[in-house]
C-alpha cells in the first residue's frame, strides 16, 4: 500500500494522534480510502466517519480506546460489515474500528473442543478449520463466508440451526474485550460456567455498544454422522405451520425447519432451478441430523407426520447432491428475491409460531394497503420470520413506505407477543420500534446497563436503545395497543 | 396452587427502596447453602407461584418463581417433556426461582446446555421496585440486552425474579448407561473423546473408579451403542438412581463434610492436589475433598482456566466463592449499581460489597 503523507497542519489532531499509534496504512482519513466502509449489510444507511483504523494486534486496540477515551470521541467496531440492522453504520464524528486485520485462529483442542479466535476470523473459517478434527462451529447465518465471529457475537447472530444447536450466546465460552477506557477484560471460561455474573451472556448481542471483542472462545461440536432433508408441499400455509407443531410435538427436533411462501419458492426455482413445486402455497424444509439409526427412524416418522398433516408431496433426500440442491433453493432465497425488483427490505421480527396464519393474513393485508409486494421466509422452528417488501428505490418515497411498511411489521410481531429482531439487530433500524416493545423503565434499565460499561457513551452511540426522548416523539405519531397517548386532546 | 403476588412483592422491594433497609429474597431455602449469609428482612417468594403458560408445541413454559421444581416436571412429563438442565432440587420444596439464581444444572449440563442456555425471558423486580419485562417466549429476541440470561447465577442481587419462561424439550425415546473401571486419568480422557464423536452423550460422571456415560436417544440408536462404546450396559433401575443420586448430591461421596467445586475446561489435567475426587460433567464440574489450603485450590483452578467453591456443611454453613479479579470486581460493582443502586437486593450473598 503507498505510504500517505501525514495530513496537512488543517487536518485534525486525533487523526494525527492515530498515525503516531498505528502504522500509516491501518490509519484511513481521505474520502476515497473510507468508502467502503460509509455502510454495512443495511446500505439504505450511509455515513462517512471520520477517520477509519485497521489496528493489527490488541494492543494497537488498546491504544486506539485508550486515545478516544482521552479525546472523547465515539468508536463503532466493525466485522465483516454484513451486519443488516445498520449496527456498524460510522458516526460522523468518530473513529471506525475494523477488527478485519485480527483474523487469525489462534487455537484449536480438538479434544477439549474450542477454538480460540481472534474476531476477525471468518465464521465457515473456523468449521473448515475444525474439519480435519470432525468438528464444527454450529451457529450458520447466512452470510457465514463472509461474516466473522466478532459481528457474530454482537448481533448473538443465529442462522438455519438455531432450534436444535441455540445461537451464539450456546456456542460462545468466553469473551476477551477492550473496554472504552482500553483496558482488556475477560469474561466467560472455557470451563462450562465463571464466578460472578454471566458477563458473556449479558455481553453476546449487545451490537457494540459494552466492549470491543478482541477475542472468543468458541465450542465446537462433533459433526452428525448422517442428515438427511425432507421437503414437504402444501397448498395452505395454515397447515404446513400446524406441521411444524406435530413434528416438534412428537418430539423430534429437526436440526433445521424452515419455511417459504409461494413468492419465495417461485423465486428461488428462477434462480437456483431446485426442483421446488411451483403450484405449493408452502414449502416447508425438515433436516434430521444425528445417529444413521435414529436418523432413519425419524425421517421416516416425521414424513408420516407431514402426511397425516396434509402435505400434498413429501420427499426425502437420498443424497448429498438432493440435500444439497433443496438448501440452495433456501439459502438463495434472499437474492432469488432480490431479482423481482430492484430494492427489497428484510424484516427479522419473531412470534410464538400459533400466530403464524394470523400473522401472514396481516401481512399480506399490509402488502396491499401499501402497494408493495411482499416474500415470506421462515425459520419455522423456531418462530423467526423474514418478510422481505419489494420496492424501487428509485421512485419516490417507495422506500419510506417500504420502512413504514417494515416497521408495522414489527409492531405485530410485538401485539402477539413475539420480537421485533430474532437476529439481525435493532441497530440503527429498528431504533424505533424498540419504544414499542419496551416501556420507559426498561428502556432505562438498559441505559443503566450501558453506562456501567460505558459511562461516557463513546461506544456505538445512538443505537440498540433509544432515548426516551426519542421513544416520546415516536410515541407521539404512535398508537400503542389501541391507546393513543393523551386520548383528552383532540387530534388533527 | 395459583398466585400472582407481583404487586404485593413490588410494594414490598419499593418501600425497602424508600428506606434503603436490604432485604433477603426467600423461598423454600434449599439453596441457602450455595451463597454467603444475608442479614437482612426476607422477602417471601414462595407465594408468587403457578405454571402460567405451557406451549407444548412451541418448546416453552413460563411459571412464576415460586413454584416448586416438581411440580413443573410433572407437568412437562405429562406431555413427554422436560427441563433440559435437569436441575438438582437439593430439597423436596424447592422452586424454580431458586434453580434460575443458582444457574444450577445437573448431569446433561455439558452435553445439553445450563439453566442460562435455556432462559428465554423473565420479569424482574429491579432494586428500585420496578417491575421489567426483559426477553419472551420466543425462541429468538435479540432486542436489547440479554438481561434475563443475566439473572441466571446472579443469586437474586440484580433482581427479584417474577416469572421466567423456558425452552423445553422432548423426554428422549430412550436411556441407557455404560460403566467400565477406571483411572480418572484414563476417565478424562474417554469423555473427551467420546464427546467428539457424533454419539448422543447426555451424562458422565467417574465416581470410585467407575467410568458412567448416559446415551439418550431413540431406541434404534441405542441399540448402536454397545457396539461403540467400551465398557457393559448398567440396568435401567440402578443407571436412573445413579443419575439421580449423582444430580441431588446424595451419593456417599457427598456426606462428609465441606466439599470442593472445582469447574475446570472438561480437557484440563486433574490439577495436582491430593484428596478423593469425583468427576462430573466430562471434566468440566471436579468435586475434591482436601485438606489443601483454600488459596491453593483456588490457585490451582484458576491456573487451568477454571474456578473452586468451597461448599461448606457443618460449623461453616455457607459457601466460599472464587474470588474475583479486581478488574472484574468493578465491573460487577457498576452492573450491581446499574439494577440496584441502594444496594437493598440479597446483599453480600455472592460476594462482600455485591
Amino acid at each position: 500500500m503507498p505510504r500517505r503523507g501525514i495530513p496537512k497542519q488543517s487536518a485534525d489532531e486525533l487523526v494525527r494522534q492515530l498515525l503516531e499509534l498505528l502504522p500509516d496504512e491501518s490509519v484511513l482519513f481521505g474520502e476515497e480510502d473510507q468508502h467502503p466502509y460509509e455502510c454495512d449489510g443495511l446500505s439504505a444507511y450511509r455515513q462517512m466517519p471520520r477517520v477509519t483504523v485497521l489496528p493489527e494486534n490488541v494492543e494497537q486496540v488498546q491504544a486506539v480506546m485508550r486515545l478516544c477515551h482521552r479525546m472523547q470521541v465515539p468508536v463503532v467496531a466493525r466485522g465483516a460489515g454484513t451486519g443488516l440492522s445498520g449496527g456498524a453504520l460510522p458516526n460522523p464524528d468518530g473513529v471506525l474500528l475494523s477488527l478485519a486485520k485480527l483474523h487469525n485462529i489462534l487455537d484449536i483442542d480438538p479434544i477439549g473442543r474450542i477454538a480460540r479466535v481472534q474476531p476477525g476470523v471468518r465464521n465457515l473459517a473456523i468449521s473448515e478449520a475444525a474439519v480435519p478434527f470432525g468438528l464444527y462451529y454450529a451457529p450458520d447465518p447466512s452470510s457465514q463466508i463472509a461474516c466473522t465471529i466478532g459481528g457474530n457475537v454482537a448481533e448473538n447472530s443465529g442462522g438455519v440451526h438455531c432450534l436444535k444447536y441455540g445461537l451464539t450466546v450456546h456456542n460462545i465460552l468466553k469473551i476477551k474485550l477492550v473496554t472504552p477506557e482500553g483496558e482488556l477484560l475477560c469474561v466467560g471460561s472455557e470451563a462450562l460456567d465463571s464466578a460472578g455474573f454471566d458477563l458473556a451472556a449479558l455481553m453476546t448481542g449487545s451490537e457494540g455498544m459494552l466492549g470491543v471483542f478482541v477475542e472468543a472462545s468458541v465450542r465446537l461440536l462433533p459433526r452428525p454422522e448422517c442428515v438427511r432433508l425432507l421437503l414437504a408441499a402444501f397448498d395452505d400455509v395454515e397447515k404446513a405451520g400446524a406441521a411444524v407443531g406435530d413434528i416438534i410435538a412428537a418430539g423430534i427436533i429437526p436440526g433445521g425447519l424452515e419455511m417459504m411462501d409461494r413468492m419465495s419458492i417461485n423465486a428461488a426455482e428462477d434462480f437456483v432451478h431446485a426442483g421446488y413445486p411451483r403450484d405449493a402455497a408452502a414449502i416447508l424444509l425438515c433436516e434430521l441430523d444425528g445417529m444413521r439409526q435414529e436418523v432413519d427412524e425419524q425421517a421416516e416418522q416425521a414424513a408420516d407426520i407431514l402426511h397425516r398433516a396434509g402435505a400434498t408431496e413429501v420427499r426425502i433426500t437420498r443424497d448429498e447432491a438432493e440435500r444439497t440442491l433443496l438448501w440452495k433453493g433456501r439459502k438463495s432465497a434472499f437474492p432469488a428475491v432480490g431479482r423481482l425488483a430492484p430494492d427489497y427490505y428484510c424484516m427479522d421480527g419473531t412470534i410464538p409460531r400459533r400466530h403464524l396464519p394470523k400473522v401472514l393474513r396481516r401481512i399480506g393485508e399490509l402488502s396491499k394497503e401499501f402497494g408493495l409486494p411482499v416474500a415470506n421466509v421462515f425459520h419455522a422452528g423456531d418462530g423467526n420470520l423474514h418478510p422481505l417488501i419489494l420496492y424501487d428505490a428509485n421512485i419516490s418515497d417507495e422506500l419510506a413506505r417500504a420502512e413504514t411498511f417494515g416497521g408495522k411489521i414489527l409492531e405485530l410481531c410485538v401485539e402477539v407477543g413475539g420480537s421485533i429482531t430474532g437476529e439481525h439487530g435493532v441497530g440503527m433500524e429498528k431504533i424505533d420500534q424498540m419504544c414499542v416493545q419496551f416501556e420507559s423503565a426498561e428502556l432505562s434499565q438498559f441505559h443503566a446497563i450501558k453506562h456501567a460499561f460505558d459511562p461516557d457513551a463513546l461506544l456505538n452511540p445512538g443505537k440498540a436503545v433509544p432515548t426516551l426522548h426519542r421513544c416520546a416523539e415516536f410515541g407521539a405519531m404512535h398508537v400503542h395497543a389501541g391507546q393513543l397517548p393523551f386520548p383528552e386532546l383532540e387530534r388533527f | 396452587m395459583q398466585a400472582d403476588r407481583s404487586n404485593e412483592l413490588r410494594e414490598h422491594v419499593a418501600e425497602a427502596y424508600a428506606r434503603q433497609t436490604p432485604l433477603c429474597i426467600t423461598s423454600s431455602g434449599s439453596k441457602a447453602g450455595l451463597g454467603r449469609p444475608v442479614n437482612a428482612a426476607q422477602l417471601e417468594v414462595a407465594a408468587h407461584r403457578g405454571v402460567t403458560h405451557h406451549e407444548p408445541t412451541e418448546l416453552v413454559l413460563t411459571a412464576r418463581a415460586g413454584t416448586p421444581l416438581a411440580e413443573i416436571e410433572q407437568l412437562l412429563a405429562a406431555h413427554d417433556q422436560m427441563l433440559p438442565f435437569e436441575p438438582p432440587h437439593l430439597g423436596e420444596s424447592a422452586t424454580l426461582g431458586g434453580s434460575i439464581a443458582c444457574n444450577l444444572s445437573g448431569p446433561r449440563r455439558p452435553y445439553t446446555g445450563a439453566v442460562r442456555d435455556f432462559v428465554l425471558g423473565c420479569r424482574i423486580i429491579n432494586g428500585k421496585g420496578e417491575v421489567l419485562h426483559f426477553g419472551g417466549e420466543v425462541m429468538k429476541n435479540v432486542a436489547g440486552y440479554d438481561a434475563s440470561r443475566l439473572m441466571a447465577g446472579a443469586q437474586g442481587t440484580l433482581g427479584v425474579l417474577l416469572d421466567i419462561s423456558l425452552k423445553v424439550l422432548p423426554v428422549p425415546a430412550c436411556e441407557m448407561t455404560m460403566v467400565c473401571s477406571c483411572s480418572a486419568a484414563e476417565a478424562l480422557q474417554q469423555m473427551n473423546r467420546l464427546a467428539g464423536q457424533p454419539l448422543p452423550l447426555s451424562a458422565s460422571a467417574w465416581v470410585e473408579g467407575v467410568l458412567y456415560l448416559r446415551f439418550s436417544g431413540s431406541d434404534s440408536a441405542m441399540l448402536a451403542i454397545p457396539g461403540r462404546v467400551p465398557g457393559e450396559v448398567l440396568g435401567n433401575a440402578e443407571a436412573r438412581s445413579f443419575w439421580l443420586e449423582l444430580r441431588e448430591r446424595q451419593l456417599p461421596f457427598f456426606m462428609a463434610s465441606g466439599v470442593w467445586r472445582i469447574a475446570l475446561p472438561q480437557a484440563a489435567a486433574q490439577p495436582s492436589i491430593a484428596g478423593r475426587w469425583l468427576l462430573e460433567w466430562g471434566g468440566a464440574q471436579r468435586w475434591l475433598h482436601s485438606d489443601a489450603p483454600v488459596d491453593k485450590v483456588q490457585t490451582a483452578a484458576a491456573a487451568l482456566g477454571g474456578h473452586a467453591t468451597l461448599l461448606r456443611r457443618g460449623e461453616h454453613p455457607r459457601a466460599l466463592l472464587h474470588p474475583l479479579a479486581p478488574e472484574l470486581m468493578h465491573v460487577h460493582r457498576r452492573l450491581k449499581q446499574a439494577f440496584d443502586p441502594a444496594g437493598i437486593l440479597n446483599p453480600g450473598r455472592l460476594y462482600e460489597g455485591l
